[in-house]
């Protein structure tokens, strides 16, 4: 006997929309063409809640919950976007701006990067805090890929596509808070590393952080839609 | 009606934004029907006029000369458009700052001069320790990024701003447009 199925209605903007019980907000939101930003999730990879980019009102918490992990409980009522929501989202862009040296003009993802299309999206036109201007390496030691410190946002897609479906888990993360940074291996160079060459993290990776010693300028868009096709492949075997 | 006064100016930047102006090409005479440029690289005055409505900057702060300029530019004109991503962000000339002048200025005067080698220091203004965004100095009315803005958003955002109509600056323009 089949399990029966588990039905949630909830209400996202006002909309009576029906989910299934374990989905999580965001899931829902884009079934029903409710867009909230992302940044560091992707859709073929689990996900951590690390950027906040999707951070939503919930009526009756005071607190604001990450929509790609909250999920939905009956008669749960979401907004997406509030005026304060709007100020967070523009407050986490401009913080992402500030905390690294994101030069779009001479960047290889310029016109291809999703920090930067959010940026746009959500109306940012400037930072108002203080650029940090840290002194961050590139490490162009392996022989296809490279890794430009000064751009990564530290979503961890990359060390989520490595660990998850390539599973040779190369990228980690070192250090704490503002001195964090994606390492390859115990912190060896890339080149040197247990490194499978399978470009993943470069497709996945959502700015010019990681990229491809091929292209140059700005013609560097990347193909993160192979995942959930890869996943679902996989799971037909 | 007197013609608005509109002011270009170059603090570090490479020109392109300017360069980007006059690709305005056969719109520059509707520019010029609504505004009169008192000051600009391309025109003769040598000083910062007293009384401005709008003044476009481009570059970012990096010496003590811009500083200086920056405050009277802010001083002497109703609004103020930082404009391109050097005077919105810092940019390029902005790359220098986590390894700071001096390194910077050691490379291009004494290790790679083949003769008199010397960093100048005279007539030159002194290079801030870090090259910053205008608005970090003074307040910016109106922020337009792009490296350059293309000849569209400076159309249109002229426009907007000479008749006082609605400007939506991320419908024309993003950082490295």
């Amino acid at each position: 006997m089949s399990e029966a199925v588990d039905v949630k209605t909830l209400q996202i903007n006002g909309h009576e929309v029906s989910a299934l019980r374990g989905q999580t907000i965001l899931q829902v939101a884009r079934e029903n063409d409710i867009d909230i930003p992302t940044l560091c999730h992707l859709d073929g990879l689990s996900d951590v809640g690390a950027c906040r980019l999707c951070l939503v009102e919930i009526k009756g918490s005071n607190k604001l919950l990450p929509a790609c992990v909250a999920t939905v409980y009956e008669g749960m009522e979401v907004t997406t976007d509030t005026e304060r929501l709007q100020k967070h989202r523009k407050t986490i862009l401009e913080l992402l701006f500030a905390e690294r040296n994101h030069i779009c003009s001479v960047c290889v993802s310029n016109g291809h990067c999703e920090l930067q299309s959010l940026a746009q999206q959500e109306g940012v036109t400037h930072v108002r805090f203080p650029y940090r201007n840290p002194e961050l390496t590139v490490d162009a030691s392996h022989e296809r890929f490279t890794v430009d410190h000064n751009r990564c946002v530290l979503c961890t897609r990359c060390v989520r596509v490595c660990a998850e479906v390539e599973g040779a888990h190369v990228w980690d993360v070192m250090g704490r808070g503002i001195n964090s940074t994606i390492i390859t291996d115990l912190n060896d160079n890339w080149g040197e590393s247990s490194c499978t060459r399978c470009g993943k993290c470069v497709q996945v990776c959502p700015t010019g952080a990681l990229f491809d010693k091929s292209k140059i300028g700005s013609d560097h868009p990347k193909y993160p839609d192979f995942l959930p096709y890869l996943n679902e492949m996989r799971e037909a075997q | 009606m007197s013609k608005l006064k509109l002011a270009t100016v170059w603090l570090d930047g490479c020109s392109g934004c300017h360069m980007s102006f006059l690709d305005m090409d056969e719109r520059l005479l509707e520019v010029a029907e609504l505004v009169d440029v008192v000051y600009s690289p391309i025109v003769d005055t040598k000083e910062f006029p007293d009384h401005v409505d709008i003044a476009l900057v481009e570059g970012a702060v990096a010496s003590v000369d811009d500083e200086k300029k920056i405050k009277r530019i802010r001083a002497h004109s109703k609004l103020l458009v930082a404009m391109g991503d050097c005077a919105v962000a810092g940019n390029v000339p902005s790359m220098r700052n986590p390894i700071g002048p001096e390194a910077i200025l050691n490379r291009a005067y004494i290790e790679n001069a083949s003769a008199q080698q010397q960093i100048p220091c005279v007539v030159v203004p002194k290079l801030l320790k870090v090259v910053r965004p205008i608005h970090e100095f003074v307040k910016v009315d109106v922020f337009l990024p792009g490296c350059p803005p293309s000849a569209d958003t400076f159309h249109s955002a002229l426009v907007a701003l000479v008749t006082g109509s609605p400007l939506d600056v991320s419908a024309l323009t993003r950082f490295g447009a």
